[in-house]
């Protein structure tokens, strides 16, 4: 009899009752629902970073278990973040526009709103006119459908493209970046529709719920990061186990023979880019409403490289890997960058790490590489093998 | 009889120039307008200066020369003008003979300065007598002046002025001025014709500007066409022009009641409110337009205010009227001529243009040859994808302006830069192929990324050491300037440079790889480094050297790049977006392939900017969207090997 998915997969167990645990922690700390030992800041800090741990997760399964290194996954993200920044612009934006027409001694007409809404948007990029691709603006089902779709979509096409060709291993890698870059240079473009170089900003006000104060708010998005990561882990999980998964690890390690073998790789290949694509999205939805703005800088060829050094650091083909990785990484770098590690005086140079950090994550990127293949979850091993 | 009558005809003549009697001389007309030359006002100097000129004796032109340059003294005494020499008392000179005539103390004359607007009158005036002036600098000067502000009344003195001309090469400036101003101002319509046929053949700024003013046009209605107008175009309203705009001149022309926009109604309304009704309708209805409409109606039917424009209001008034284009210059021949001139000019700058957008494409190619060209040589060879390229070719650049640091002389230092800087990034290529690469060859991924990590912290290191200021990188100064081959036509010598460069290295490239040992082995490590160990061949070193070449190439690019861009730390970064695609194209391991890559990207850039100029991050992602579906037809790129040698 097969055994159940659980009973095969035990780290899944393990890691949902860490991420449940960590969760239970933070709340109790937090100003709104705890003791407030941590900032709202803080907690939004820790909402972002699990929002990062998805998208490292989905990056993982596409590139530690598919083998296929994209390097363009944060494009998907940001699109997800783009579909739900454009409602949260336009609906936050009609508040304002509705109450300050009310007051006028004639009461607004349904075109003097969308006038209104039009200018406030679109008055830094010269324009007043709602683009095409804000028609659904409007409603917040259909943005969060676009969310899936939108990243889908791009994914499914491009991945059409490249698989059936053929295109494999480094020039894949290259084409991808060449497909975020055309979307960061595009979203660039102050007639893009979507407010060129400025983005989009005040995402962390939901409409309607201004009266509940931005620590609430912080926590509801922590829970649904949370929560997101947890059901992202376990689809992922499921994807990659059983035969299916078989599958595509055989595709990472010799793609020609699973094709000889009679399986339609590209199928496969299309399928988990395509998944792992709207999985990224959806974190990017998630992720935006907490960072509070999104330009197209964010989805710079650069964000995706990143993606793949915390994969690799965190321990490829495992998935708590990527997300120990991401939140290792992210939180060290914020650390760092921020100023919470301390200068190191050598006398005639004093290393103030703002400025060596990233050399010292270059340096310790390499180091890893060469010397520790299997990133900081190979370290599991080592502990479990030592251990039986 | 007719004796008698021609007397008369004599006398009535005399009497009539006597009544607008010209004063006779210089002296004469200082007096008539003392005042106005003692404090000139720009818009009243004008009649001042027509009298002076109408004298035509030489003895103006150094008058007004002189009031010009702040030179011209008046007696307080009597009002009298002198110009004044040196010594003490100071010497008074006649303005007209140019005798010392007496002297007087500094305090009994005061100096005359006319403001800068009175100064540039008096300059335009000049203009004409310094035409004929014997110093060949002032004549280039006035022939300067009349380009810059060209006017109807110069065309006559330039003109006269040609043929005295001693200087070949400001004779033929002044008859191609003198072509320009006919073309304009010429009194008859066959000059200007003829003026604007020989124009044609030229492609100018200039040229352009003068066929554009007199083909400048406004726009006009009226019920029916009038007969006696240079009519441009007859507009089609619903395709030239849509309704509202018809609609919108007619307003303008005050021949239809404006519009009320949606502002006004409102604003109408809200000033009629009466007991939460407007018009009878109730306040809190006014939320749709139609409601609006109806209430403003009943407003306008009160007479309280005017009445709405309809729609139907709109379509009859622009029925009723033809909207057209006339020329604001009533000669249709002279139109038809600088129409048809405007035709061969556009031509013929269409054909240069493209020759410029060639010489464009050539140049952004060649610098994407030198910067890829490295990366194709190692990704060849190797299979590996370095990313630090981008950083050596920084490095290289960095290496320049050290180098100039310490070498003033810009010639030297470029020539000590290049050799220095292709050594500086050999040395690093090696160091990072034995330190970093060998161990990563069967895990090309791996090396992508381990490559990410050395560009990262190469990059961070940079800005650490130089600041994230640019630093200026300078190219001697006889690569300064541009070949310029017309107004159209032109490229900068630094891009010629660069071109050379890319066809020296191309040369050299081919020759170590085709004449060379060291470029049959690396030939043959790249077919099949398995095969070519057991012959003997080390490919380890092949490897080491092969990584040192591609990297001290991109040394040299940074130097070259340098020359005309900013050097920063993120330099690097810019172009190696570029120089995968040119690799990724062109095909790899082949230097005809890269040159093909970089020869279809720059050329493609170049020509998607031409179609959109304004917009450049249009071009590079469209450019972008066309490699990525042009991989899906080549994915090995235009020269892909075959056989054995293309790995897979």
């Amino acid at each position: 009899m097969e055994r159940s998915f659980i009973m095969r997969n035990p780290s899944v167990l393990w890691f949902l009752l860490a991420l449940a645990l960590f969760t239970l922690g933070v709340t109790i700390l937090s100003e709104a629902f705890g003791v407030g030992t941590l900032s709202t800041s803080f907690i939004k800090t820790l909402g972002k970073t699990l929002c990062l741990c998805l998208i490292a997760v989905a990056m993982d399964v596409v590139w530690g278990y598919c083998g296929i290194l994209s390097l363009g996954h944060f494009a998907f993200f940001g699109l997800g973040g783009y579909a739900i920044g454009m409602w949260l612009m336009y609906a936050r934006t009609e508040e304002i526009v509705v109450n300050s027409l009310n007051e006028a001694a004639i009461p607004p007409t349904q075109q003097e709103i969308i006038d209104g809404i039009g200018t406030q948007i679109f008055g830094v990029v010269g324009s007043s006119e709602f683009p095409m691709i804000w028609a659904f603006s409007h409603s917040l089902g259909l943005q969060l459908l676009m969310v899936i779709l939108v990243p889908g979509l791009l994914a499914l096409v491009f991945g059409w493209l490249a698989f059936r060709s053929r295109v494999t291993g480094v020039y894949l890698s290259i084409l991808t970046q060449a497909m975020t870059l055309a979307l960061a240079l595009y979203l660039f473009q102050n007639d893009s529709g979507l407010r060129g170089n400025n983005g989009l900003s005040g995402l962390q006000n939901i409409p309607g719920l201004d009266h509940l104060g931005q620590a609430t708010i912080s926590m509801w998005f922590f829970w649904a990061s949370a929560i997101a990561l947890g059901a992202g882990y376990v689809l992922f999980a499921w994807v990659t186990s059983g035969k299916m998964g078989s599958v595509i690890r055989g595709i990472r390690d010799d793609e020609s023979r699973v094709r000889f073998l009679g399986y339609h790789v590209e199928s496969y290949k299309l399928f988990v880019f395509t998944l792992t694509a709207v999985v990224a999205g959806i974190a990017g939805a998630l992720y935006y409403p907490q960072a509070g703005i999104i330009n197209p800088a964010e989805i710079a060829p650069i964000a995706s490289i990143y993606l793949a050094v915390w994969v690799a650091i965190g321990g490829r083909g495992r998935l708590y890997g990527a997300v120990i990785g991401a939140a290792f990484v992210s939180l060290l770098s914020s650390w760092f960058t921020g100023g919470g590690a301390p200068s190191i005086p050598l006398g005639f140079y004093t290393i103030q790490w703002t400025d060596w950090w990233l050399v010292l994550l270059g340096v310790s990127f390499v180091a890893v590489t060469l010397f520790f293949p299997k990133g900081i979850g190979g370290l599991f091993d080592y502990l479990v093998r030592k251990d039986p | 009889m007719r004796f008698l009558a021609l007397f008369f005809a004599a006398a009535i003549s005399l009497s009539v120039s006597g009544a607008q009697a010209q004063p006779a001389d210089l002296k004469a007309v200082l007096e008539v307008h003392a005042d106005q030359i003692e404090r000139p006002k720009r818009l009243e100097v004008g009649a001042v200066v027509d009298d002076l000129i109408a004298l035509g004796t030489p003895e103006v032109t150094e008058f007004l020369q002189r009031w010009q340059n702040r030179e011209l003294h008046m007696r307080e005494a009597d009002g009298q003008f002198f110009y004044i020499g040196e010594g003490e008392p100071i010497p008074l000179i006649d303005v007209m003979s140019g005798e010392v005539v007496g002297t007087a103390e500094k305090s009994e004359i005061k100096q005359l300065r006319p403001n800068a607007g009175v100064r540039r009158v008096l300059g335009s005036a000049l203009v004409q007598f310094q035409l004929s002036d014997p110093n060949i600098l002032r004549r280039v000067a006035a022939v300067d002046s009349i380009a810059r502000r060209p006017q109807a009344d110069q065309l006559a003195p330039l003109l006269a002025s040609i043929p005295d001309e001693p200087d070949a090469a400001l004779k033929e400036r002044k008859e191609r001025l003198a072509g320009l101003l006919t073309a304009r101002f010429g009194d008859t319509t066959e000059a200007r014709v003829a003026a604007i046929e020989a124009l044609s053949g030229e492609l100018s700024l200039d040229v352009q500007a003068v066929m554009n003013q007199i083909l400048a046009t406004r726009d006009q209605v009226a019920v029916a066409l009038p007969e006696d107008e240079n009519i441009a175009e007859v507009y089609d309203v619903g395709t030239d022009l849509t309704e509202a705009e018809a609609y919108a001149q007619l307003v303008s022309a005050e021949l239809a009641s404006p519009l009320i926009p949606n502002d006004a109604i409102r604003n109408a309304l809200a000033a009629n409110i009466e007991g939460g009704f407007v018009g009878g309708v109730p306040v809190a209805l006014l939320n749709t337009d139609a409601a609006r409409e109806e209430a403003y109606a009943t407003l306008a039917e009160a007479g309280t205010v005017p009445p709405l424009v309809t729609d139907a209001d709109i379509s009859s008034a622009v029925q009723s009227h033809v909207f057209y284009e006339v020329y604001t210059e009533p000669d249709i021949a002279v139109t038809d001529a600088a129409n048809d001139a405007l035709d061969e000019i556009t031509t013929r700058v269409g054909v240069n243009q493209a020759l410029d957008l060639t010489l464009d494409g050539l140049s952004l190619a060649s610098i994407y040859f030198l910067a890829a060209i490295g990366l194709a040589i190692t990704f060849g060879v190797m299979g590996v994808i370095n990313m630090a390229h981008g950083e050596f070719i920084m490095m290289g650049a960095y290496t320049g302006y050290v180098v100039q640091l310490f070498i003033p002389d810009y010639t030297l230092s470029i020539l000590v830069a290049l050799p220095l800087a292709f050594a500086v990034t050999f040395g690093a290529g090696v160091a990072m192929e034995r330190l970093v690469i060998r161990w990563l060859y069967h895990r090309p991924l791996e090396t992508l990324l381990a490559t990410f990590g050395i560009s990262i912290a190469l990059q961070q290191l940079a800005k650490n050491i130089f600041g994230t200021q640019a630093r200026p990188l300078t190219s001697p100064g006889w690569l300064d300037g541009a070949w310029v081959m017309n107004d159209v036509v032109s490229i900068s010598y630094i891009r010629i440079a660069i071109f050379i460069l890319a066809l020296i290295f191309l040369g050299l490239l081919l020759f170590i790889l085709n004449k060379t040992r060291l470029g049959l082995e690396v030939r043959a490590v790249t077919q099949n480094p398995g095969m070519a160990a057991s012959m003997g061949i080390n490919p380890d070193r092949i490897n080491m050297l092969t990584f040192g070449l591609g990297s001290g190439i991109a040394g040299i690019a940074g130097v070259a790049i340098g020359l005309y861009a900013k050097v920063t730390s993120e330099m690097g970064a810019d172009y190696i977006v570029q120089s995968f695609m040119t690799v990724v194209v062109g095909g790899v391991g082949n230097v005809w392939g890269t040159l093909a890559g970089a020869s279809l990207i720059g050329f493609l850039q170049k020509g998607i900017e031409w179609f959109n100029p304004a917009n450049t991050l249009a071009a590079q992602t469209y450019m972008i969207l066309f490699i990525i579906l042009f991989i899906q037809f080549r994915p090995k790129g235009i020269v892909a090997l075959k056989g054995r040698a293309a790995g897979d």
